[in-house]
């Protein structure tokens, strides 16, 4: 009895619990209320069905995600990424639609270059802005953000370019091996951050530039440096996330490509755990947490709810998982329980595993 | 500046520090209304600043209660959504034929409702102020489109000669009430912040809320006050709205907060909390006022050319605000 309390502790005190947790309790609703939810079907070598459309448009989000959650380790916030979308994919879409041959591969790889070394420029403004001038990081990239979005309508002329290139299109909507590319894209991108992350000693650095960085560069660390590295990174992430959003729809709008994704994208990595103040950061949690923001979007559309009151269910979603991880709010729910019956162990369990 | 009022003779043409965002902004008022006026004849025309307050009256009153919130440190992301839903409630309410005082009323406190209980979350949670307002963003949003997905018309009789009602001289120059309420509020938020315990203890938690619960400051109770502030003003803003478009529409306002911050932002209030005038805000709401005039006299200038201006000019006093701060640091 005593055994399989503790054992339940340990598993809901896991990081990953209540996300994951949330999540498939999202997944169970939607089959119950539609049986066909979960099937997934072989056509034309490729895979359909709802869990693959799920894991296909949050593509962008994971991307957006990953970048936000190094951003945000450090303490910081990059309000400006949903504005990067708009500027990469209006470039790449503007330079292919004006090309002769808008299927030609070369075009798009010079498109797609030109827009990422864009992208990559607007990163160290927002990277130079935070670590050398020391602007707070949430107005430093609210500029780029209000700016940015004029830009992105200054570049596409206030119009919508709309392009007819396959090799652009596959970015969105291609396949490889059955599955969409889109969602390779997406995991190449998270391994390829784990890796750097957790592989060598960057996370760590990271993490202690986002705990106190005075403190880390007199250890040696050149704080400076990697809080401009993460802003760079976010802003390489937007800038591929940007490609898959203009490519989804083969055309660039200016004002629509990539609204508000920021605050979606900073939802993910809170619900994943990463905690705002910086210090830790858990990309296993982002990835978790996009996918619940996009399931939650497609469980909305499909129930026939309009896009706009799906906000109220994203509110609530919100909330819940907040507050579930809000220290302060199990330290009171906590020691509610600690007044009946069992035994007073139990309430100094939950401090351990609520993350930093 | 101890030193400064040692040496005697040195004070009477220094700045005093404080205020150098602010009359800067100031300045910057002055020169692009210059501009205006030796560009364009009819710029000189009063009524052109008349309908700079006419046309952003609802943004000055929401820019004020978002001034209390970041002069905590906080920030209040829900501004835009909330003054939406306002305008929506009291139009469907108005619609469905309850008198126009009662409907003033409840539109009026759904507002602060919203801002007591994120504020309590704030407070009592310690969850981010980013994240909570965040959630009231989307919430009063979804709620809008809950209510109904297509703008309602005003029709009401109190509505319409609100909204008609002009206050001017005999030369036909004129304002709308709304600019009067607008006027109110501001005034009396200034007073509050300058004059009254609340507006003390304001400016103390901005400054260090380590030291101002050390000193006994009520915190909780002011910090959840900001968020209720803010939640009425934007109330008070989604209320003029409905005056000056007659109508509740759901996607209206979308974007207003960045409007509102860059507004504050611009006016001299540091984002990290603890200095800021409601006077700079309203200088912040003129100077963007004065630049989409600026661009619609112009006529060739594309929107989005605002946009950029307003994120150049964010860039241009975060950056003096900056520079200032280093100087005397």
């Amino acid at each position: 009895m005593n055994d399989t309390m503790s054992r339940y502790r340990t598993m809901t005190g896991h990081r990953l619990f209540w996300p994951a947790a949330v999540l498939f309790v999202m997944l169970a609703a939607n089959t119950i209320y539609r049986p066909g939810f979960l099937s997934i079907e072989l056509k034309d070598g490729h895979l359909y069905g709802t869990p693959i459309d799920i894991l296909r448009l949050s593509a962008p989000l994971i991307l957006v995600a990953l970048g936000m959650t190094l951003v945000i380790s450090t303490g910081g916030i990059d309000l400006s990424v949903g504005s990067l979308c708009a500027i990469s994919g209006a470039i790449a879409c503007m330079y292919i639609s004006k090309q002769p041959d808008q299927n030609s591969v070369g075009v798009v790889v010079t498109a797609l270059a030109m827009a990422l070394g864009v992208s990559l420029v607007l990163g160290a403004w927002n990277g130079v802005l935070v670590a050398v001038i020391g602007i707070q990081p949430i107005i430093a990239t609210l500029i780029l953000m209000v700016a940015g979005r004029g830009l992105a309508q200054l570049i596409t002329e206030g119009q919508i370019i709309t392009i007819n290139s396959e090799p652009y299109r596959a970015i969105g909507l291609g396949h490889a091996l059955t599955l969409p590319l889109a969602i390779f894209i997406a995991l190449a991108a998270a391994l390829l951050v784990a890796a750097f992350t957790r592989r060598t000693a960057l996370g760590m650095i990271i993490e202690s530039v986002g705990g106190n960085a005075m403190a880390s560069r007199l250890a040696g660390i050149r704080s400076g440096r990697v809080i401009f590295l993460v802003y760079v990174i976010s802003a390489a992430c937007a800038a591929v996330a940007g490609f898959m959003m203009t490519a989804n729809v083969s055309s660039a709008d200016g004002n629509a490509a990539g609204l508000w994704v920021e605050l979606d994208a900073i939802l993910a990595v809170v619900i994943g755990g990463t905690s705002l103040a910086g210090g830790r950061f858990f990309l296993s949690g982002t990835i978790i947490g996009a996918l619940i923001i996009q399931t939650l979007t497609t469980t909305v559309y499909a129930m026939d709810i309009s896009p706009q009151t799906s906000l109220l269910f994203k509110a609530v979603v919100v909330i819940a998982v907040c507050l579930i991880q809000a220290p302060a709010f199990r330290a009171r729910f906590s020691r509610r329980r600690r007044n009946a019956p069992p035994p007073a162990t139990i309430a100094d369990k939950p401090k351990e595993q609520v993350p930093a | 500046m101890t030193t400064g009022t040692l040496t005697a003779g040195r004070t009477r043409f220094r700045l005093p520090r404080k205020q150098i965002p602010v009359l800067a902004t100031l300045a910057l008022l002055l020169v692009m209304y210059g501009i205006g006026v030796s560009q364009y004849t009819a710029f000189s025309n009063v009524q052109v600043i008349f309908n700079v307050f006419i046309d952003n009256g609802f943004l000055l009153v929401v820019a004020v209660g978002m001034t209390f919130v970041i002069l905590t440190g906080g920030i209040d992301l829900s501004v835009g959504s909330v003054v939406a839903m306002t305008a929506m409630v009291s139009a469907a309410l108005l619609q469905d034929g309850m008198p126009a005082a009662l409907v003033l009323v409840i539109a009026l406190l759904i507002g602060p409702t919203l801002g007591l209980l994120m504020g309590c979350v704030i407070h009592f949670f310690e969850i981010q102020p980013f994240i909570v307002t965040l959630a009231g963003m989307f919430f009063a949003r979804g709620m809008c489109t809950f209510i109904s997905g297509a703008s309602i018309p005003i029709t009401d009789g109190f509505w319409t000669s609100m909204s008609q009602e002009r206050i001017g001289n005999p030369q036909g120059n004129f304002v709308s009430i709304s600019v009067l309420i607008a006027f109110v509020v501001v005034v009396i938020a200034a007073y509050t912040l300058a004059y009254t315990r609340l507006g003390r203890n304001v400016y103390a938690i901005g400054g260090n809320p380590q030291s101002a619960l050390l000193m006994g400051l009520p915190v909780g109770r002011t910090r959840i006050a900001v968020y209720t502030i803010s939640g009425l003003c934007s109330a008070i803003g989604g209320i003029l709205l409905s005056f000056y478009t007659l109508s509740g529409a759901p996607l209206i306002g979308v974007g207003m907060e960045l409007d509102v911050i860059a507004a504050v932002v611009i006016g001299g209030t540091v984002l990290t909390g603890g200095a800021g005038y409601v006077f700079g805000t309203v200088l912040g709401v003129l100077v963007l006022g004065v630049i989409q005039t600026l661009i619609t006299f112009d006529g060739s200038l594309n929107s989005w050319w605002t946009k950029i201006v307003i994120g150049g000019l964010l860039f241009a006093f975060i950056l003096l605000q900056r520079l200032i701060g280093i100087r005397y640091k």
